[in-house]
């Protein structure tokens, strides 16, 4: 009973001096700038790329259109030669650009001397602003028989290539820039989960007879095995959306043997002389994102099941 | 190395993450004393033991090992970079005709001189400069308000709002391109377009869920007996804002520091965007578009230039950002 009456004495006023005066009011004076920057940079617009993916907007007006906008890039042929594209880059980049870094970083960390001169090369390329990375890698790339890369393989007897320019050659081309300004950076993480081993299980692998080869095998890769699951599945969701390489190499050429996901997105907003379909982009941005969702939620319940096994 | 005799080198370089704190001051301190030592310290024990790397055999193999990777990252990691600087000093024709050779036609240092006062490129410089003050400038604020009130004030709803901004992580940054865009071009409560002014890159660098994360863990950890004894002895929460989490969370603040800065100076789609005015664009979005317009010699040296204070930054915090670049893998994981 008296806590009924004491419920009714409580009005919103009191309530509110109270919330004030026990520090309420400052922490939400601390939290602020984050409320109202994560607010209106990153809730909302989040909020409304789910809206405006059912919409078609232009500047004045928005109508909406239910699933129109996922069904009109389902049409766009477009739409299969850019996934197609992106699958192969994606591909690509694990081929040339995920046991780069694991052996690099597997050698790095037996070197003795100068290790920091091995650590701080290896990591250099990502220091490199990526558009002044790409536009170099450009020039290197000149098809001409002076060019840059040519002339290194004219020391060696091959004959000039056409690189960036060559619908075959050009995607290989843009991975290889790609990797050189990424791999830098997954060393640095592998070098930082190789210390992490404990050293008595290479000690207790040695006391069982065990030599270089085993226990690189039987325990360091075992060890490396959480942080490679992880490497693996966020360089699969990096390269899904790849944009600098094929925007500024080829635009998407040759014959479209570069267009990207990413560079489509940004064709159906930015590069429409009527306006942009912000819908189509917002669209396909939305199936890009599910679909990493998806994936991610795929590979992490496979790999629990390998890792408690 | 004798200043490490009680934390293992590894471990206590491996300590930017909270709990450590206490320590963070003093390691910070011997870390800097150690000046030029290696990254790592080199008598902790790897996948090879002392035994085995003393056989004949694996001695030879080794050292053959380390002078082919010493000669591949030479060529992989500082070869374009000395490329680069070799070219922004060399006349064009020699290096369309002879890319490979070292001045075969003596140098050309005014194309640095060009470069920087008829290209402009001063301009640009200065305005990625200005780009990534003010990007930082932003990203503090709202790292370490918000690390502090979440970590330290701890409200009722603060549950919630790291849940929201943990959620961001999630989202791939696409899907934020488009609304994003059309919120800078009519943002709420301002009521004109940010579109051609810095705020439309200062204001969304802030909203980094990466650095709040690494913030608010990082003050998470700071030993709570020290707010609780501030408390007692009166102090508000400014006060504890001001006197105690900030200085204590200087480790954190520098790495947090470095790589909004570098960042800022990487990005490239989002100022293409929203800095149409080329007289307010930041390197990185101008190079591209001066490749048709001037000579190729002085547009080397334009990328010379481009790459100078990002590989300073690096060579100059060399260890926290390496420290940092490992850090991130741990958050992301």
């Amino acid at each position: 009973m008296s806590s009924t009456t004491s419920r009714q004495r409580v009005t919103v006023v009191t309530r509110l001096t109270r919330w004030i005066t026990g520090g309420g009011l400052s922490t939400l004076t601390f939290l602020l700038p984050l409320l109202l920057i994560f607010g209106i940079f990153s809730w909302w617009p989040i909020l409304r790329a789910g809206v405006m993916s059912f919409q078609e907007t232009n500047l004045v007006t928005s109508q909406w259109v239910g699933f129109d906008n996922f069904v009109k890039v389902f049409h766009d042929p477009s739409f299969f030669i850019a996934v197609k594209n992106t699958a192969y880059f994606a591909l690509l980049a694990l081929v040339f650009g995920y046991p780069v870094p694991l052996i690099g970083a597997v050698l790095i960390s037996e070197v003795r001397r100068l290790k920091g001169l091995y650590t701080a090369l290896a990591y250099l390329p990502v220091v490199v602003p990526p558009v002044v990375a790409v536009l170099l890698w450009k020039f290197f790339y000149s098809g001409s028989a002076t060019g840059v890369f040519n002339t290194v393989l004219g020391w060696v007897g091959i004959g000039p290539q056409p690189w960036i320019q060559d619908a075959h050659m050009a995607m290989p081309s843009l991975v290889l820039a790609a990797t050189w300004g990424a791999a830098g950076g997954t060393v640095i993480i592998y070098l930082a989960a190789l210390t992490s081993v404990p050293p008595e299980l290479y000690d207790a692998a040695e006391v069982d007879g065990a030599g270089i080869w085993r226990k690189l095998w039987n325990v360091t890769m075992p060890q490396l095995r959480g942080v490679l699951f992880i490497t693996l599945i966020l360089q699969i969701i990096g390269t899904a959306q790849v944009f600098l390489e094929p925007f500024l190499f080829t635009g998407g050429g040759p014959a479209n043997a570069t267009l990207t996901i990413l560079l489509l997105i940004y064709r159906y907003a930015f590069q429409n002389s009527l306006g942009g379909d912000y819908g189509a982009a917002t669209a396909l941005s939305l199936m890009l994102a599910a679909f990493l969702a998806i994936l991610s939620l795929v590979y992490f319940q496979a790999t629990k099941r390998w890792s408690t096994s | 190395m004798t200043t490490y005799s009680q934390v293992p080198p590894a471990v206590a370089e491996e300590r930017v993450g909270p709990d450590a704190n206490a320590k963070v001051g003093g390691t910070r301190r011997r870390i800097a004393r150690r000046g030029g030592a290696p990254l790592f310290d080199s008598s902790e024990r790897t996948l090879m033991s002392g035994f085995e790397r003393r056989k004949r055999s694996v001695r030879f193999t080794l050292f053959a090992i380390n002078a082919l990777l010493l000669i591949v990252l030479l060529v992989a990691g500082l070869g374009p970079i000395i490329w680069l600087a070799k070219s922004a000093i060399t006349p064009t024709q020699d290096t369309l005709r002879t890319p490979m050779e070292f001045f075969p036609g003596g140098t050309a240092w005014d194309n640095l001189w060009k470069a920087w006062v008829d290209v402009k490129i001063s301009t640009q410089f200065l305005n990625t400069i200005w780009v990534a003050v003010g990007s930082w400038l932003v990203q503090m604020l709202v790292a370490t308000t918000g690390g502090f009130a979440l970590a330290i004030l701890k409200p009722a709803y603060a549950k919630v709002v790291n849940a929201l901004i943990i959620g961001t992580l999630l989202v791939p940054s696409v899907v934020l391109l488009v609304p994003l865009y059309l919120t800078i071009l009519n943002p709420p409560l301002i009521g004109h377009s940010l579109i051609n002014t810095f705020w439309a890159v200062w204001l969304p660098a802030g909203a980094s869920a990466f650095n709040v994360v690494l913030m608010s863990r990082f003050m998470g950890g700071l030993p709570s007996e020290i707010f609780e004894a501030a408390r007692v002895d009166g102090a508000g929460p400014f006060r504890l804002f001001w006197s105690l989490a900030l200085p204590m969370s200087k480790p954190i603040l520098g790495v947090v520091s470095i790589f909004a800065v570098l960042a800022a100076w990487k990005d490239y789609l989002w100022p293409l965007l929203v800095l149409r005015d080329p007289a307010i664009q930041p390197l990185s979005v101008r190079l591209p578009t001066l490749q048709q317009a001037i000579e190729l010699d002085v547009y080397l040296a334009a990328l010379a230039i481009s790459t100078l204070i990002p590989i300073a930054i690096f060579l100059i915090f060399q260890r926290l950002i390496l420290r940092g670049a490992g850090l991130g893998g741990a958050i992301k994981g």
